[in-house]
């Protein structure tokens, strides 16, 4: 990473207020507005200058997201409609990109044009990504790629995908992978839709037959995919785990908003009691989520996260299914009723809605919050190993040739 | 703004833990728990005189550093993580603050001064049979007799009572809640040491017979005044209580690493590791909540500091509570013995979880100010 640029937060405001003047969020529409955003260096400040950055310490952006806050009505949230390329396709292409790529892509990552998607996960390769089976072989400048992926969420509108393959099955797992970025677009590439819980196809499984990706859009050197890999996933869990940005905000506002629009009035004293207990004490969990992002990002001079991002992974995941479960809980007798019902959807980013039907979607939503990005226990190990320097457990594929572990499905 | 240490806090740091791993190992804890005083004399006028931490908070022209809630805050996070057996909670947090607080000038010129060197020990006689710090419930009476005053009644639960010089205590008068000084030696005064389930802190009842008192506060309102110094203290304490879990943490990852079990460390095993886990992501949200709280203390902001010290206070108890209880269970039958500190930090954590009001308390507060 560049050395780091000072800047006083006055001049950082006066830049957020120059960017206003040229292009503001309440006239112009989003690719517009981000498109400047990006060229003023404000996108991500801790990211080079040119490269939608200004070389600042990563705690500075949130100087620019106030700003733009209190200047304009509208604000294009970070996450809503690229959050896998923002959260983490950004940062992987920044270390590990091939210079004439960085710009054009996470410009479009940026202002949305492009939506990635992360082609991690397969069937027989959760929680242990670096045994996956997906193959892709050499030929010429191209490699071709044959596999199945899974899970992949957006990958119906996405425009790239960051793909994790197999390029030497006669080594242990982690030492013969390799990272590309595939356009999703090219022949071979199928993906169908996969419903879950909540009706919806946000995720779907993704065939890939005879792909062909030029050799140029490897990232990292061949073999390395692993090293690569973990950039996306530590910057997957600080994307997963920083709370709201705002004291109060996020879920539990929605949970507060709906016990005093109907929950308190309506309950005996004593369940009031209870759930109210229980309702401040989610109320604080949610503040100390977000502080604990703080504190971790005030103690972080770069931009790259450590392993402590799993602590707020891991936080956020159990305490979002407890504010989300607390919200029927609320609601009683009306949570019986689901008026959005299960329709068959292909969402193309993550909407918001009123309380009421927030909290129903998101109580059963929130389920896959301690399974994607890494599953709570899979983050406690990470956690007890990495953080805390606890033993590992015994590993049976130690050393052993990625042909020779056994594999379920 | 939040969190922002300097390297002055850091360099407060290591000289105090030196001090404590030097003069408070746990031997030295042990054998000053087990005695009636609670604490050693020596070290306590070593740690005014050498150290100057009896006045940190006390302004410089009485004698203080004239530090505040943040330098406290690290004093107290050290002072935690060794059980530190001292009436400094009692002496140079509550009452000293209260004084600041609520006290006359010539109050604080006179008592201030001989707090921050040690001479001698204060405390605040708030709590009642209820143990509820709240001023509606204090029964305690003072009545006027010509120039002076006397004190009626029965104080509960008073931090350090038994050996405190001087109590400061809030008692009730015909125009009001009023604050008073009472000499440890007073005519009229009884003190009992209270056995405690936290042998590391003690408690006493002071009984009040027509005890000759002097009454200190100055204008303002009383009950506000307390209100921030009680808000001050569990700043503080949600500091210790951090150190506190922070040890146990330690010791359990420590032993996790070592005892081996089935051929394999047991911190191998998932149901341990897993434990150690989610015990390392409530100490970081505690320690989040504390130096949040101490860092708005520290601001001023009445407002933030309530808000943010009943926040602190309920989730530092909760998560010291967890952290001590699978201390014991991660050390098996180990931590189930009085030879290991487990059972120490344990009291520890439920003591200073009931002190000042339990978490559910402190919500309940918390959920009214923001209209939960
Ligand atoms: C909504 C959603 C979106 C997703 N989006 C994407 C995406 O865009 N791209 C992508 O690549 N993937 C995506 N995933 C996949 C996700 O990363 C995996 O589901 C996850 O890593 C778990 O893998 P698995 O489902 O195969 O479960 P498994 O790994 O089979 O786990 C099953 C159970 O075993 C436990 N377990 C597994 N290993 C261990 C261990 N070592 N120790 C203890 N317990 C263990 C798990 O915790 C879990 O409880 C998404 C998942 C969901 C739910």
């Amino acid at each position: 990473m560049a050395p780091q640029r000072t800047m006083s937060e006055e001049e950082l405001r006066e830049r957020v207020r120059a960017l206003l003047d040229e292009a503001h969020p309440d006239e112009v529409d989003q690719f517009t507005f981000r498109g400047a955003q990006f060229d003023h260096g404000l996108a991500w400040v801790h990211f080079p200058e040119g490269l939608g950055g200004l070389g600042l310490s990563p705690k500075m952006q949130a100087v620019v997201n106030d700003e733009l806050r209190k200047h304009a009505k509208r604000v294009y949230e970070d996450l809503m409609v690229n959050p896998i390329g923002i959260g983490m396709g950004a940062p992987t292409l920044l270390a590990y990109g091939p210079e004439e790529l960085k710009k054009p892509l996470l410009r479009r990552i940026f202002t949305g044009e492009d939506i990635w998607c992360q082609l991690f996960s397969e069937p027989g390769a959760g929680s242990d990504v670096a045994g996956l089976a997906t193959r892709a072989v050499r030929d010429g400048d191209d490699w071709i790629v044959n596999g199945q992926k899974v899970w992949t969420t957006l990958a119906h509108v996405a425009k790239w995908g960051m793909l994790l393959a197999r390029t030497n099955p006669d080594v242990p797992k982690h030492e013969g992978l390799s990272y590309f970025l595939l356009d999703m677009k090219s022949p071979g590439v199928e993906v169908r839709p996969l419903y879950q819980i909540t009706g919806e196809a946000e995720f779907n499984e993704v065939f890939l037959n005879d792909v062909r990706i030029p050799h140029r859009y490897m990232l990292g050197k061949e073999g390395e995919g692993w090293k690569v890999a973990i950039t996306t996933l530590m910057n997957e869990r600080t994307a997963l785990g920083g709370g709201s940005s705002r004291k109060g905000g996020g879920p539990i506002a929605v949970l507060v908003q709906l016990w005093q629009e109907r929950g308190r009035d309506s309950l005996s004293p004593a369940r009031r009691a209870v759930l109210r207990d229980h309702i401040t004490q989610l109320y604080i969990e949610s503040e100390l989520l977000r502080l604990t992002a703080l504190r971790a990002r005030a103690a972080q001079k770069s931009g790259h996260p450590g392993p402590e991002g799993s602590v707020g992974k891991l936080a956020q995941a159990e305490l979002y299914k407890r504010i989300w479960e607390c919200g029927l809980d609320v609601l009683g007798a009306e949570g019986l009723v689901y008026e959005a019902g299960y329709e068959r959807r292909r969402p193309t980013g993550f909407g918001r809605g009123d309380a009421l039907s927030l909290a129903k979607y998101q109580f059963l939503r929130s389920r896959a919050n301690s399974i994607e990005g890494g599953t709570s226990e899979v983050m406690r190990n990470i956690l007890g190993e990495r953080v805390l320097g606890l033993p590992q457990e015994p590993r049976v594929d130690k050393g052993v040739p990625w042909k020779d572990v056994p594999r379920s499905g | 703004m939040d969190f922002a240490f300097t390297e002055e806090h850091e360099e407060l740091r290591q000289t105090v833990r030196r001090f404590l791993e030097n003069k408070s190992p746990e031997a030295a804890v042990r054998r000053w728990m087990e005695t009636e005083r609670g604490y050693d004399e020596d070290v306590w006028l070593e740690m005014a005189g050498q150290m100057g931490l009896q006045g940190l908070i006390v302004p410089e022209a009485q004698g203080g550093a004239g530090l505040g809630p943040v330098e406290l805050a690290i004093v107290m996070e050290e002072m935690g993580r060794v059980l530190f057996c001292a009436p400094y909670l009692s002496s140079a947090v509550l009452a000293a603050r209260a004084l600041l607080e609520a006290a006359s000038e010539e109050a604080k010129a006179e008592l201030l001064p001989r707090i921050a060197s040690g001479e001698i020990v204060a405390t605040l006689a708030f709590t009642e049979k209820q143990a509820l710090w709240d001023p509606e419930l204090v029964r305690t009476e003072a009545v006027r007799r010509g120039d002076s005053w006397s004190i009626d009644g029965v104080k509960d639960y008073v931090l350090d009572g038994h050996v405190a010089h001087v109590l400061l205590v809030v008692a009730r008068t015909d125009d009001g809640l009023g604050l008073f000084r009472v000499e440890g030696e007073a005519e009229g005064l009884r003190r009992t040491l209270l056995p405690t389930l936290d042998l590391t802190r003690k408690l006493a009842r002071c009984q009040f017979s027509k005890t000759p008192a002097v009454r200190i506060d100055r204008d303002g309102d009383l009950a506000k005044a307390l209100e921030r110094t009680v808000a001050h203290t569990l700043v503080a304490l949600s500091a210790e209580q951090v150190g506190g879990a922070q040890r146990c943490l330690e010791m359990s990852t420590d032993y996790a690493k070592t005892r081996i079990q089935f051929g394999r460390p047991i911190g191998s095993f998932q149901a341990i590791k897993h434990k150690c886990a989610d015990m390392l992501v409530e100490v970081e949200f505690a320690r989040s909540a504390a130096y949040h709280a101490a860092f708005r203390a520290a601001e001023g902001d009445e407002n933030e500091l309530l808000t943010a010290s009943a926040m602190a206070k309920s989730y530092c108890s909760e998560a010291y509570f967890r952290a001590a209880a699978e201390t014991i269970q991660i050390h098996g039958g180990m931590g189930f013995t009085w030879e290991h500190p487990a059972h120490l930090y344990f009291k520890r954590a439920k003591s200073s979880a009931l002190l000042f009001g339990d978490p559910v308390f402190h919500r309940e507060k918390l959920a009214d100010r923001l209209g939960i």
